[in-house]
């Protein structure tokens, strides 16, 4: 195991958005997130990277142990943390006025690599890796923003991998595509979990059938079932589970 | 039911010509101040109004040299003032005062209220103001003092810029840097800014569009100077001094290059605000 959380919870201000969530997380798998919009999909998972810190007024309780260690520890720097956590966002967010190759290349370069051989071959293994190579090869000089929104998406899962994260973090990546871009994605995260450990938020239930090892069901803050994929959608262990998978309610 | 429609027609019709007629009367004026500093100023610029110092009273011809080299070089400073710190404002209200950032919150509402004061100031005011800090402790004007005075005006508009450009940059861009694990100023730096270099250079061009015809603070900080000038502590040259002097002159002449250097700064001014145009306009690569 990679990846856990302990007992985890999150505020913003005074309103407590996650009410003790453990989950835990295997090497090459991909897990995923999935609850009603508001239930705290995306806090858990800003918790796991220490993102949800940089919200003015958040806080968290218990522990998130990556490979052993505690991330929320005295010692620990969230800056380098997140060089092992990355992370993938609803919207496609390549960085504004960037090449395609400084996209990917950025978070290389600001981490203090400079060669430019190491720098090129870390680019095409990421973008490779991301399924987009192929499609930007001769491009790599235009603007990120001038791609396709899957293509951007897949920019994106590109730029995250670059700094070579142990686990990677997606939240709803597919929700602002179209179905074509949405399988194509689909498809390159079985790829993915060869190289890295996944944690996928969807509120789209097919969408975890389909890829996912496990899923965690998450209502208001709360952990409500977690398990192998398969045995949750077909013989969920909760009431409130089966209602939501049978669409009863969210 | 039909009537009713042509009713509606006509009444948009007729609001329609209504603000066509009063947006045409809106640009009378610029159209006729144009016109009128084209006629009056084109016929006395030549090359010798470029290339040549004034000529003591009387004597006919010269031009205005140094007058133009004057504001060049107060330019020069002004951006040296008000490039930096305006930037440095708009970085600051934009990235933690606006973000929400633990203890920005007071020194974050005097500096905005700091900025909205200085926008609002007349230039005299700024121009007096360096009059009593730089020019009378030297006991001389000086070009320094003219390039802090512009400077100082140019801040205003270079941080407020600044500000809304960067606040256009979404949330979840800046998330996605730190997210790869960069520190906060790097991502600030390198992706958020640099991102928006762009169209910010296009407001620092605006703001200095803006100070390069400013007369009024110039007039007891920079001075003016009839000579050519190298030193930085002395009393410079600039056009709009130059202009305004000339023009309050009873000689024909310089009432002449006064039209001229009208012209030569109005032209100036416009193809800044072209400038912005063509840096914004998409070329369809990457950087800057
Ligand atoms: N920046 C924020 N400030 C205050 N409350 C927030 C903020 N972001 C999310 N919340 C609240 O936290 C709860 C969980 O939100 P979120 O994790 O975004 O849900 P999900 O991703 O499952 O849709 C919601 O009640 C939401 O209103
Ligand atoms: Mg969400």
């Amino acid at each position: 195991m990679i990846l856990k959380s302990e007992n985890l919870e999150a505020w913003f201000g005074e309103a407590k958005a996650l009410k003790g969530v453990g989950l835990e997380f295997e090497s090459n798998t991909v897990t995923a997130i999935i609850g009603p919009s508001g239930c705290g999909k995306s806090t858990y998972i800003r918790c796991l990277n220490r993102l949800h810190e940089e919200t003015p007024g958040a806080r968290i309780g218990g522990r998130v142990l990556l490979q052993g260690r505690d991330i929320y520890g005295p010692e620990v720097d969230p800056v380098l943390l997140r060089r092992q956590i990355g992370m993938v966002f609803q919207k496609p967010n390549p960085f504004p006025s960037m090449s395609v190759y400084d996209n990917v290349a950025v978070g290389l370069k600001l981490g203090g690599i400079r060669k430019k051989r190491e720098l090129d071959s870390r680019v095409e293994w990421s973008l490779r890796v991301a399924a987009l190579w192929d499609e930007v090869k001769d491009k790599l000089d235009r603007p990120g923003t001038s791609l396709s929104g899957g293509q951007q998406q897949r920019l994106c899962i590109a730029r995250a991998l670059a700094v070579k994260p142990v686990v990677l973090l997606m939240d709803e990546p597919t929700s602002a595509l179209d179905p074509i871009s949405t399988a194509r994605i689909e498809e390159l995260l079985t790829e993915l979990k060869k190289t890295v450990t996944i944690v996928i938020v969807t509120h789209n239930m097919q969408q975890s059938a389909r890829i996912s090892d496990k899923t965690a069901f998450l209502l208001m803050g709360e952990l409500v079932e977690f398990g192998e994929t398969s045995a949750l959608f077909t013989t969920p262990k909760d009431k409130r589970t089966e209602s939501y998978i049978t669409g009863r309610f969210g | 039911m039909i009537a009713e429609q042509r009713g509606r027609t006509i009444k948009n019709v007729l609001m329609c010509s209504a603000l066509a007629f009063a947006a045409l009367i809106a640009i009378i004026p610029l159209v006729s101040v144009f016109g009128y500093v084209f006629l009056r100023g084109f016929s006395s610029i030549s090359v010798e109004f470029f290339t040549s110092m004034p000529r003591p009273v009387g004597e006919t011809g010269g031009g205005m040299a140094n007058a133009l080299a004057g504001t060049g070089i107060l330019i020069g400073l002004a951006g040296l003032v008000g490039i930096p710190w305006g930037l440095a404002a708009g970085i600051y209200l934009s990235e933690y005062v606006a973000a929400g950032e633990k203890g920005a919150g007071l020194g974050g509402a005097a500096i905005r209220f700091g900025i909205d004061m200085l926008a609002s100031i007349p230039s005299i005011i700024v121009g007096l103001f360096v009059y009593v800090v730089v020019v009378m402790p030297f006991k001389h004007f000086s070009a320094w003092a003219g390039g802090l005075a512009l400077g100082i005006l140019m801040i205003p508009t270079v941080a407020r810029t600044t500000e809304e450009l960067l606040k256009m940059v979404p949330v979840h861009v800046r998330e996605a840097g730190l997210a790869l694990g960069l520190p906060r100023w790097k991502v600030i730096v390198y992706i958020v800014v640099k991102g928006s270099l762009r169209p910010i250079s296009t407001g620092i061009v605006l703001a200095i569009a803006r100070v390069s015809g400013e007369t009024a603070p110039l007039l007891f900080t920079a001075f003016g100077n009839q000579y050519w000038s190298h030193d930085l502590s002395a009393p410079i040259a600039s056009l709009p001094v130059q202009i305004y002097t000339y023009a309050v002159s009873p000689f024909d002449d310089w009432h002449r290059q006064a039209w001229a250097g009208a012209l030569v700064l109005i032209l100036f001014v416009s193809s800044l605000n072209l400038l912005t145009r063509v840096i914004l306009k998409p070329s369809g690569r990457a950087g800057a």
